[in-house]
């Protein structure tokens, strides 16, 4: 599903921050990705969700080298991949409904085709009693939650998310831990990067490492 | 009930009226420059036919000649030559009353040397021969000239081309002037709905889908901007003409009436008006659309 092949990463003219990364995300898989801050696990995830294109190295992603992609060829293959990052990026003019409503709504989809499933998996994620409320009154634990339910509603194949169980207790941390699972066995695969030992304890999963630029795996 | 009521792109993202105010102006101050371009014209081609269409014979006295013997030869050999339709010498007194608005009334003017004009109307569309017409004249009385008004009709002509360019400069520097103004609020709207764009491109709609979003609030601010300023500019030339009535019969009003007729602008001239509010509306879309295809491929 997604290779990377000696893919480094520097912003502008400054050091390397990403060195030599050559791995495989295999459909259907489970991985943490880990480190210590400014490893570059945000790097990492906006270099697989196409948000940075890398400095040297090839990514392919469902196929596609993405260095050949034209604009729109990479904006149908963001309709393939959800991702959720740390400061939500909620739209703050539109409910929370309209928000996890979004994808589907891009795609030209009838409000009536998935208006059922929006709100089930709202419900699920605990914000059924906010789906009028507009983001400026969501907590943080409820932005977290929206925007996680937004990435996750059109069902991607793959997933990243960036420290999605930061700002919630760990109850609300396992009940979405739990999601992301559900997500994996219904055939998505999954990116979570963490800093968050207890988490990843809770699941037997690959973790990928980053340390000082470089990625080591342990399977 | 459908619960996604909110649009993608907020209105207030967009400062939009400043942005229908600037496409109003822009599309009265065009419009005025239109209507008086085309009041100008038709004004100076109902001049120019007026004029072309007669010619003037001037007898001037000359000792031991008979000044009204000489007019009524003239007259006669002028009537002869073809192209001439109809032949009107003026009298003594007619002569007299044409010098009053310089010297005055009550002035004996036996003693002055004064011309006798006679004109001539030509017939529509004919060729008339002047070099002909003048050596019949002169062979006639060698004290007359014939005068075709041409050097005045050339002034008019250059003065009415002069005027249609500077019209047609002006129109120039407003379309400019719409854009630049356009494309700076349109990037404005873009920078203020960054968070919004970005968000697209997450959940993957393309910039086409981005930009439809927010080319139907430009093209709308462009319509509403053309509307008002294209409406107040016909507005003005309808009420200049009423305007221009409560003058009639001062000196003011007689002036300006000789000098571009009614005011009034020609049916074609309110839809030339409408059509160029259209027009500066779809400039809008246009510079706006360019502008956000280019602000889009720096987001990413």
């Amino acid at each position: 599903m997604v290779r990377f092949e000696n893919v480094g990463l520097r912003y502008g003219l400054g050091p390397e921050i990403l060195r030599d990364l050559s791995f495989m995300i295999p459909a259907h898989s489970f991985q943490f990705l880990t480190g210590p801050s400014g490893a570059g696990k945000t790097s990492l995830l906006k270099l697989l969700f196409l948000s940075l294109r890398p400095t040297r190295g090839l990514v392919n992603l469902f196929g596609h080298d993405v260095s050949l992609l034209s604009k729109d060829e990479i904006a149908n293959l963001r309709k393939r991949i959800g991702i959720v990052l740390q400061d939500f990026r909620l739209l703050d003019h539109m409910t929370t409904y309209e928000n996890v409503a979004l994808p589907f709504r891009v795609m030209g989809r009838d409000e009536s085709s998935y208006r059922r499933e929006v709100i089930d998996l709202l419900k699920w994620v605990g914000l059924g009693e906010r789906m009028d409320a507009l983001p400026p009154i969501l907590s943080g634990g409820e932005k977290q939650r929206a925007a996680i339910a937004r990435a996750v509603i059109s069902r991607p194949h793959l997933l990243l998310a960036d420290e999605p169980t930061g700002n919630v207790d760990p109850t609300l941390g396992r009940r979405l831990l739990r999601l992301f699972i559900e997500l994996n066995k219904s055939g998505t695969a999954v990116v979570i990067a963490t800093h968050d030992i207890n988490l990843m304890d809770q699941y037997e999963a690959r973790r990928l490492v980053l340390h000082q630029g470089r990625l080591h795996i342990y399977e | 009930m459908a619960r996604n009521t909110s649009p993608i792109v907020p209105r207030s993202s967009i400062a939009g009226r400043a942005l229908v105010a600037v496409v109003a102006i822009m599309t009265f101050l065009a419009s005025m420059t239109t209507g008086a371009v085309l009041l100008v014209s038709a004004s100076a081609a109902e001049w120019q036919s007026d004029v072309a269409s007669e010619i003037t014979v001037q007898v001037r006295p000359a000792q031991g000649r008979d000044l009204e013997h000489d007019t009524q030869a003239v007259a006669d050999a002028m009537r002869g030559q073809a192209g001439i339709v109809d032949v009107r010498p003026f009298t003594k007194e007619e002569s007299d009353k044409l010098l009053e608005p310089w010297l005055g009334t009550g002035i004996s003017f036996d003693e002055l040397p004064v011309p006798r004009v006679i004109v001539a109307q030509v017939q529509p569309g004919a060729e008339l021969d002047l070099a002909a017409l003048r050596s019949r004249v002169t062979q006639v009385t060698p004290t007359a000239s014939v005068d075709d008004h041409r050097a005045w009709i050339d002034r008019m002509r250059s003065m009415t081309g002069a005027t249609v360019f500077a019209g047609v400069g002006i129109l120039a520097l407003v379309t400019i002037a719409t854009i630049i103004s356009v494309s700076f609020a349109t990037r404005g709207a873009m920078a203020a709905s960054r968070p919004i764009v970005e968000v697209l491109h997450f959940v993957g709609a393309g910039d086409r889908y981005i930009a439809s979003r927010f080319l139907r609030h430009f093209l709308m601010l462009g319509l509403q901007g053309g509307m008002i300023g294209g409406g107040a500019a016909m507005l003005v030339f309808g009420f200049s003409e009423s305007i221009a009535g409560w003058f009639s019969g001062t000196p003011v009003g007689d002036q300006f009436a000789a000098l571009l007729g009614t005011f009034s602008l020609r049916p074609s001239g309110y839809l030339a008006l409408a059509a160029q509010a259209v027009m500066i509306a779809a400039i809008t879309a246009w510079a706006s659309r360019r502008t956000l295809f280019a602000t889009l491929d720096d987001i990413e």
